[in-house]
């Protein structure tokens, strides 16, 4: 299988503290992959040096066909070039409409002097329409995000994630603070995503990270500690040590 | 459904537009120079000058208050329009008094005589009769009018880039603009700065080949050249603010990290706007200075800048017509109570004299307004509008065509 993302031997420590140490990790075009670890265990700092928010101090990033090195890319040229984030606390604009929100993230020339002549066409309103509806927002559009729910500003960013139509996922722990019925939901949407692009999960919850089916990492400590189906990972001792026999 | 016209979108502006049109008209029907001779000259003078205000006022707005940048220097830029337009006005204006003194001569004066004589005239309270280099295109009325939007659109864009580029954001960034104008007003005040140092640059209300138009009238005509520059900076800063574009710089307002990782290049979407608001600063100091008549470095200080930082607070940012208000409001009470005649407050032990007590009025209403009512002035609208009248969406929800339409209820 060809990769999407390579990263090898990345470290990074703040002020002597090695958060990430020397972690390796693949991931290849249109993969479903989970993210566990206990707290601290590095998986944001992991997001933030794919996305461009952390210098690594050694190691390398790979990203796409051309194994182009992400190292070297601002955090914008990063998101341009087809890597989509979603943060740990749900981060959406909330003084602006959800149909603003996601005109935002929608997929166009991002220079300052074609989006200041932008003009919304009928097929960037039928575009906003169809992802407010797989996020469960379609008769929200026009109320301000800041008015959303806690779980509905959740899909929000995953939708402006969509929106962005990027080839990789990064998603911080999506389900936090959501009800049964919208964890429900929010697997769908993700399992979805995954069918025509690569998406990487963090999450705390087993039982959400089961119903994903999928491929499991675990972190520990800055690298990974085993990886394999979630039956596999659950049944590792070192895992068992770490992580779930707390 | 149908994208209207940004008229359509913003009657806001509209209304604006007919305000100050109306206004206007109104000073000019009153005036002493076309009009009945209600308003005094000098009362004309004082309205243009504040409709430059209230450009600046705007263009601080749109950087400060949808793009989240607490510029402290745009005062610079608004200064540099100021002496750009100053330059040619001394000039040309020094030029026509050399030729006519010259013309008595038994021998026609040769151009570098009256070019040494304009010199000596400019250059003599600072010890000196040599152009500077600064000077170089002062004869031409057209280079230094390029000039008025070029200069501050440059240093903006320099500073601008340097600045953006390595992240420097929040309170170091304008403390980084004050410096920038400190430094601007230190070198204007030299001697050796071209532009006459402390003395700066003055007889500036006398428009060359103009001799023979009374200021009463000239005052009239740069009140109609601010209204018409005011109207269009305000309806250029409704129109980049109404769009896509707006919607970039209120998330970089307000979460730019969260900007950056939609793929915007956020450092380029400040420095467009930090350089555009500076080149309006200039085109509203260029109109200024002639109605004011005189531009030393003291204008440029940098607490001049942060006056704008309280006019536009006061007004209310993020909302365009609270900029005005608030440049309006402030800078006119301001002359009245600095021009002596508002009558001093006998408290028997103290008497407090407005002039110097102005300033401590003017602090303490800052406070009060960022404390109390951070929407400023303009917020006072919602009070009256409730929502702004041109997001309405849906069918309406009762009988009654003013009762509250579907969306609408839900917010
Ligand atoms: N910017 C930072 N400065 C200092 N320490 C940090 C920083 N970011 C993360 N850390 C530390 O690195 C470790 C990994 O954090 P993080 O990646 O957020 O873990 P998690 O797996 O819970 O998402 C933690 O111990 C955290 O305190
Ligand atoms: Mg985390």
């Amino acid at each position: 299988m060809s990769t999407l993302l390579e990263v090898s031997g990345v470290s990074v420590s703040f002020d002597g503290f090695k958060a990430i140490n020397n972690l390796s990790f693949n991931i290849g075009p249109a993969e479903l992959r989970a993210i566990i670890g206990p707290n601290g265990a590095g998986k944001t700092t992991f997001m933030d040096i794919v996305t461009g928010k952390t210098r690594p101090d050694e190691g390398e990033v790979l990203w796409g066909e051309k194994n182009q090195s992400l190292l070297r890319l601002s955090e914008s040229q990063i998101a341009q070039t087809g890597i989509g984030r979603k943060f740990q606390r749900p981060t959406v604009f909330e003084d602006q409409s959800v149909e603003d929100n996601l005109l935002l993230a929608l997929k166009k020339n991002r220079s300052p002097f074609s989006v200041l002549v932008f003009k919304k066409a009928e097929a960037d309103t039928a575009a906003i329409q169809a992802l407010a509806e797989d996020i469960g927002l379609s008769d929200q559009l026009t109320r301000k995000a800041g008015e959303l729910s806690h779980g509905q500003k959740q899909w929000l960013e995953i939708g402006m994630l969509l929106a962005q139509d990027p080839q990789l996922l990064l998603v911080d722990e999506p389900a936090a603070g959501m009800t049964l019925a919208e964890r429900e939901h929010t697997t769908t949407i993700l399992k979805d995503a995954a069918k025509s692009r690569a998406v990487v999960v963090v999450e705390h919850d087993m039982e959400f990270v089961r119903r994903l089916e999928c491929k499991v990492t675990v972190l520990h400590e800055g690298a990974v500690l085993a990886e394999g189906s979630l039956d596999h990972v659950t049944k590792n001792q070192d895992v068992i040590d770490v992580y779930l026999g707390r | 459904m149908m994208e209207r016209t940004f008229l359509a979108r913003n009657p806001s502006v509209l209304i604006f537009i007919a305000l100050l049109a109306l206004f206007t008209l109104a000073v000019t029907v009153l005036s002493e120079g076309l009009g009945t001779g209600f308003v005094s000259t000098a009362m004309v003078k004082t309205l243009g000058m504040t409709l430059c205000f209230c450009l600046i006022a705007i263009a601080m707005d749109l950087v400060w208050g949808y793009c989240g940048i607490l510029s402290l220097g745009h005062f610079a830029f608004f200064g540099l329009g100021g002496y750009m337009i100053g330059m040619w006005l001394m000039y040309a204006r020094t030029e026509d008094i050399v030729i006519a003194s010259l013309a008595g001569a038994d021998l026609p004066p040769t151009e570098q005589e009256i070019v040494d004589a304009i010199g000596t005239q400019i250059f003599g309270v600072v010890g000196s009769s040599e152009f500077p280099w600064v000077w170089a295109f002062a004869d031409s009325l057209l280079i230094q009018l390029v000039l008025v939007v070029a200069v501050p659109g440059l240093l903006a864009l320099v500073f601008g880039w340097l600045a953006f580029r390595s992240r420097v954001t929040g309170v170091y960034l304008s403390i980084l603009t004050q410096a920038m104008t400190l430094a601007l007003a230190l070198y204007l005040f030299q001697n050796d700065s071209g532009l006459r140092g402390n003395n700066g640059l003055s007889g500036l209300q006398n428009i060359p080949g103009m001799a023979d138009t009374p200021q009463s009238v000239l005052s009239v005509w740069f009140l109609w050249a601010s209204a018409v520059a005011l109207g269009l900076g305000y309806m250029f800063a409704a129109w980049v603010v109404s769009g896509k574009f707006g919607s970039v710089i209120r998330g970089i307002r307000d979460d730019e990290a969260r900007v950056r990782f939609l793929g915007y290049p956020v450092e380029a979407y400040k420095l467009f706007v930090f350089t555009i608001t500076a080149v309006m600063a200039g085109i509203g100091g260029a109109l200024y200075y002639p109605q004011a008549g005189i531009i030393n470095p003291a204008e440029v200080a940098p607490i001049a800048s942060i006056y704008l930082a309280v006019w536009v607070a006061i007004g209310g940012r993020g909302r365009l017509y609270g900029a005005v208000i608030g440049a309006a409001f402030v800078s006119l009470l301001s002359t009245w109570f600095t021009g002596g005649r508002v009558p001093d407050v006998d408290l028997g032990f103290y008497t407090i004299e407005w002039v110097s007590w102005w300033q401590v009025a003017l602090g303490v209403s800052f406070v009060l307004v960022t404390l109390f009512a951070p929407r400023g002035i303009g917020g006072l609208f919602d009070l009256f509008i409730n929502r702004r009248t041109p997001d309405r969406h849906g069918a309406d929800l009762g009988p009654d065509t003013g009762s509250l339409r579907e969306k609408e209820a839900e917010t």
